[in-house]
């Protein structure tokens, strides 16, 4: 086991409320380690939308989910949070003193007095493509990321996709499987053209083999892939694979959070809407991940669901210590936190 | 104000009433038609508002938008007559549309 780190407050979920929790329990001078599953801070504003207008934050009449997420990131920049990207935490215990101690898929265990949720819809985990008996198959010989080569060395690869990591694996596995064939809908691409015409001369060369369709059916037998059903306007043909890899784009999973003794409500953990704690006390859960009578899921309520949440949290952490409210705009103390005094 | 028709995955038919400037996807969401998750909530980001556009539908309804294209990548059982819901805008000369809803979104 790797070394424990500890901390005043670990938060799942790096995305706009999450980093704006670090914000408000900065000011109380509580210390975050953020863990999230994407390889970067802004959770669905920085997957979904980065590009698209919000129009209701407020105080910004428009601002991109790429455009909030650097404010964010700006804003807390005198806090130094930590952040722990690519890892998805799968276990929560409290330990006999009260702390928690988080593991995540990595091995890396954090020590924390407070637990703060803000998953948004869960965690971002590869899309399962509607293929009839696909499970049956996953971890054998369907994959939904390359972790090693290796093991698609003179295999019959079938790729699935027409992002930029169905052409780059393809671009990457070529040279080491024994067949490569790339399955797409259409003959447009959302690669970077430069890949899209590797792959196309590799086509041209004979080197690998494009089919126009979706893939209708697998075959195989204890859990190994044999051959594929490809389904295009023409008809269906089988061609035969050992390793499928589908690139489908991501879907939102509550995933691990379920096993933690929570309450839940429809897939949503209900909160106590003075302090945002859960059923467990020590734990918060803040933005699109809470429920309580009227939520809104709106990133603006995460905000103030932050804010809130941190007065508990204070408590639990600096246990007959007198909480004050300060406001940043008068509070010397507040504006040396933040470095502008 | 126009007519949008819902047809489920098991035939049954859905009348609902949309104004002109919003999405058909809204309408279905307003009116819980089964079958249409939105999960991205209209951002052509998720690709969970698939509907197959009637035949006799498909010229007023258009084709889709590059973007538009490169989600249905992501849909279940993609045919020439897609649409996401929420790249369609109702207007008066959509009165009467007729979308099927597919067996299950992706």
């Amino acid at each position: 086991m790797s070394e424990i780190t500890k901390t005043d407050v670990v938060i799942i979920g790096a995305g706009p409320v999450g980093l704006f929790a670090v914000f408000e329990l900065g000011l109380y001078d509580l210390k975050c380690h953020l863990i999230d599953i994407l390889d970067r801070p802004g959770g669905q504003c920085a997957e979904l939308y980065p590009e698209k207008p919000i129009y209701d934050i407020p105080a910004w009449p428009e601002i991109s989910g790429q455009g909030l997420t650097d404010k964010l990131m700006e804003q807390i920049k005198p806090f130094a949070p930590q952040f722990h990207f690519n890892r998805m935490v799968t276990r929560l215990e409290r330990q006999p003193d009260g702390q928690f101690h988080v593991e995540t898929d990595e091995g890396e265990v954090f020590e924390t007095k407070v637990v703060v949720i803000a998953a948004g819809g869960g965690s971002f985990q590869p899309k399962r493509p509607p293929v009839p008996g696909i499970e049956a198959f996953e971890g054998k010989s369907v994959f939904y990321s390359v972790r090693r080569m290796e093991e698609f060395r003179d295999e019959d690869v079938l790729i699935v996709g027409g992002g930029d990591s169905a052409l780059d694996w393809a671009l990457n596995l070529q040279p080491i499987a024994r067949s490569l064939t790339v399955v797409h809908r259409r003959a447009e691409f959302r690669a970077a053209p430069d890949s899209v015409k590797k792959m196309f001369e590799l086509v041209e060369r004979g080197s690998v083999r494009f089919e126009l369709g979706q893939v209708s059916g697998l075959t195989g037998a204890g859990g190994q892939l044999s051959s594929a059903t490809i389904k295009a306007a023409e008809g269906e043909t089988e061609i035969p694979v050992t390793r499928l890899l589908p690139f489908f784009g991501l879907t939102m999973k509550l995933g691990p959070i379920a096993d933690w003794g929570l309450n839940l409500h429809e897939n949503l953990i209900p909160v106590n809407v003075e302090t945002f704690e859960t059923s467990q006390p020590g734990i918060f859960a803040i933005g699109d991940i809470n429920w309580y009578p009227g939520k809104l899921k709106l990133i603006l309520s995460g905000f103030h669901e932050a804010a809130l949440m941190t007065q508990a949290a204070k408590r639990i952490v600096s246990p007959g210590e007198r909480v004050v409210f300060q406001y940043t705009t008068s509070s010397t103390s507040l504006q040396k936190k933040l470095g502008v005094a | 104000m126009a007519k949008i028709t819902f047809v489920t995955f098991d035939g049954v038919r859905m009348d609902t009433e949309a104004e002109n400037g919003s999405t058909v996807m809204e309408s279905a969401i307003r009116n819980a038609v089964p079958g249409i998750d939105a999960e991205c909530g209209g951002a052509c980001a998720c690709a969970t508002c698939h509907v197959y556009v009637d035949d006799a539908w498909k010229d007023a309804a258009g084709e889709p938008e590059a973007m538009e294209e490169d989600m249905l990548d992501f849909a279940y059982d993609v045919r020439p007559s897609s649409r996401l819901s929420c790249q369609i805008r109702v207007s008066d000369e959509l009165d009467g549309l007729v979308v099927h809803v597919p067996e299950r979104q992706a």
